[in-house]
C-alpha cells in the first residue's frame, strides 16, 4: 500500500492511479449534506469560507459523538452521489481530493480531471477502522449542525483506494 | 393474561440497541468471511478485508461498528394474551432509544423531512407491531442505515410479469444502486399484499438472518435465483467489481389482489445489525 502525506501536492495527485490503494495521514475536513449547502449559502453571498479550501481535503462524513478521551467516534463514508451538485465548484475552488464512497457523475470526474485533483473511496461501514485512524477532531464550522458539522480532523494511515484519479482513470 | 409493563419493553430495547450498534449479527460476519474466500478481485479484497477487521476494532474497541447507526426500527410481535400496562408503547421504545444512542455514542440521525432540523437523540422510532398467538412478545431491533435505505424501490408489477417479473425487479433495483448502499448487500423483498403491506415486508424479510431460505419451496427458488443473478452483476464489495454483489435475498410473501403483484426491494449495506429478544 502506498503511503501519502497530505495535503497532496499536483505531482503526486498526478502519479495516482485508480484502483491504487492508499494509505493517508494529515489533515482532513469533514463536510456532508447540510455543511455543502451552508458552504454555498456562503460563496453565493461572497462571503469567506470559515476553513481554505485550498488544497484542502473533503472527507463525505459525519462521525459519532467521540468517547471521553478518544479523538473521534465511529467516522465511516457517506454516500458520495449526493454531493454531485456541490463538487465541482469546490474542485474549482482549490480543493484537492475528495474522499467518500461510490461512483459520481461525469461533472465531478470531469472538475477533477480539469484541476489535477483525486477522487479517494474510503470502505463504507467501516466506521470503527477509520475512527480509530483520527487523532485528532476539533469542530471548525457550523457547530449546530451536530455530526453533519465541519469537523478538521488529523489522521494516521487512513486506508483508502483511487476511485477516480486526476487523468480521468476510473475503478468503477 | 399477562400483563406486561412497557417500561420493561424500554429497558429492554436499550440493551438490544447498545448491542446492534457495535456487533454485525453472527451470521453476517460468516457471509463476509465467506464472501472474502470466494472473492477473486484484488480491490474487492482490500474492502472485505478493511471489512472483517472493522467489525473486531468495533468489538475491542466498543465502537459503532459503522457510523450511520441508522433509524431505529423496532418490531414487536405482541401476543393476544399480554395486557400492556404504563406508558404508551411509543414513548417507552423511545425512551430505550434515546438512551441507548447518548449512552453507546451512537450517531442522531433522525431529522425534520422538511425543516431537516435534527431530533437530537434519535427519535422516534420506527414501531411496527403485530398481534400474534400467546403471551409473550418477541422484539426484533434493527438499526436501518440510509445509504442503502436510498436504494430501494417499489414495484407495482402486472400479475402476467411474474416470477421472472420479481427477479427481473430484484436484479434490477441492485444493478441501478450499483456502489451506492455500500456492497455486498443484502437484499430483502416484499411480494404480493398492497402497496404499505409490501413494503413492511421487504424490511420484515431483512430481520432473517442472511444464509435461511423461506420455508416454502418456489419462494426460495426465487432466493436462490435472484441472488445469482445478482453475483452476476460483477458490481462487488463497494462497486470494485468482482463476485461477490450480495449476501443474501431473503422473501416475504402475503396474499395480494388479482390485479396486482407488488414487489417491494428494500436494500441493506453489508453491516447488517439486528437483536432478537423475548419477553
Amino acid at each position: 500500500m502506498k503511503e501519502l502525506t497530505l495535503p497532496l501536492s499536483k505531482s503526486a495527485a498526478a502519479e495516482l492511479r485508480a484502483g491504487d490503494s492508499v494509505s493517508l495521514t494529515g489533515v482532513i475536513l469533514t463536510a456532508r449534506d447540510c455543511a455543502h449547502k451552508r458552504i454555498f449559502q456562503i460563496l453565493e453571498e461572497g462571503k469567506p469560507l470559515p476553513f481554505d479550501l485550498k488544497n484542502a481535503v473533503i472527507y463525505y462524513a459525519g462521525p459519532c459523538p467521540a468517547k471521553a478521551g478518544t479523538a473521534s467516534g465511529s467516522c465511516g463514508p457517506t454516500t458520495s452521489a449526493r454531493m454531485e451538485s456541490f463538487a465541482p465548484a469546490l474542485l474549482d475552488g482549490g480543493l484537492g481530493a475528495i474522499i467518500g464512497k461510490g461512483e459520481m457523475n461525469d461533472a465531478v470526474r470531469d472538475a477533477l480531471k480539469r484541476n489535477g485533483a483525486v477522487y479517494f473511496a474510503a470502505v463504507g461501514g467501516a466506521g470503527a477502522l477509520y475512527g480509530s485512524a483520527i487523532k485528532s477532531s476539533q469542530c471548525i464550522a457550523f457547530e449546530d449542525l451536530l455530526s453533519e458539522a465541519v469537523y478538521r480532523l488529523e489522521v494516521e494511515n487512513f486506508p483508502v483506494i483511487v476511485a477516480y484519479d486526476a487523468a480521468g482513470g476510473s475503478i468503477y | 393474561m399477562r400483563k406486561i409493563n412497557t417500561s420493561v419493553i424500554g429497558q429492554k430495547i436499550y440493551r438490544m440497541a447498545l448491542k446492534a450498534g457495535v456487533n454485525l449479527t453472527p451470521a453476517c460476519k460468516s457471509a463476509l468471511r465467506s464472501a472474502r474466500e470466494n472473492e477473486s478481485g484484488a480491490a474487492a479484497k482490500f474492502a472485505l478485508d478493511t471489512l472483517i477487521k472493522n467489525s473486531e476494532i468495533a468489538i475491542k474497541e466498543n465502537m459503532p461498528v459503522c457510523q450511520d447507526t441508522g433509524m431505529a426500527v423496532v418490531l414487536l410481535e405482541i401476543g393476544q394474551d399480554v395486557f400492556l400496562e404504563g406508558e404508551p408503547l411509543q414513548s417507552a421504545v423511545d425512551s430505550g432509544v434515546k438512551a441507548a444512542y447518548a449512552d453507546g455514542y451512537f450517531r442522531k440521525s433522525v431529522c425534520d423531512p422538511i425543516t431537516r432540523k435534527n431530533t437530537g437523540d434519535n427519535t422516534p422510532a420506527i414501531l411496527h407491531t403485530e398481534i400474534v398467538e400467546g403471551d409473550k412478545i418477541r422484539i426484533t431491533f434493527m438499526p436501518k442505515g440510509f445509504g442503502s435505505e436510498n436504494m430501494s424501490k417499489l414495484y407495482m408489477l402486472k400479475p402476467a410479469q411474474g416470477v421472472e417479473g420479481i427477479i427481473s425487479a430484484i436484479t434490477q433495483t441492485v444493478k441501478d444502486a450499483g456502489s451506492r448502499p455500500c456492497p455486498p448487500v443484502y437484499v430483502g423483498v416484499g411480494i404480493g399484499g398492497t402497496f404499505d403491506y409490501c413494503a413492511f415486508l421487504a424490511k420484515k424479510a431483512l430481520t432473517r438472518d442472511i444464509g435461511t431460505f423461506n420455508p416454502r419451496g418456489d419462494i426460495a427458488d426465487i432466493e436462490r435465483e435472484a441472488l445469482k443473478r445478482i453475483n452476476g452483476l460483477n458490481v462487488g464489495c463497494q462497486g470494485f467489481h468482482g463476485d461477490v454483489t450480495a449476501l443474501g435475498v431473503a422473501c416475504e410473501y402475503a396474499p395480494t389482489h388479482i390485479a396486482g403483484l407488488p414487489v417491494a426491494v428494500n436494500i441493506q449495506c453489508h453491516c447488517v445489525r439486528c437483536v432478537k429478544e423475548i419477553i
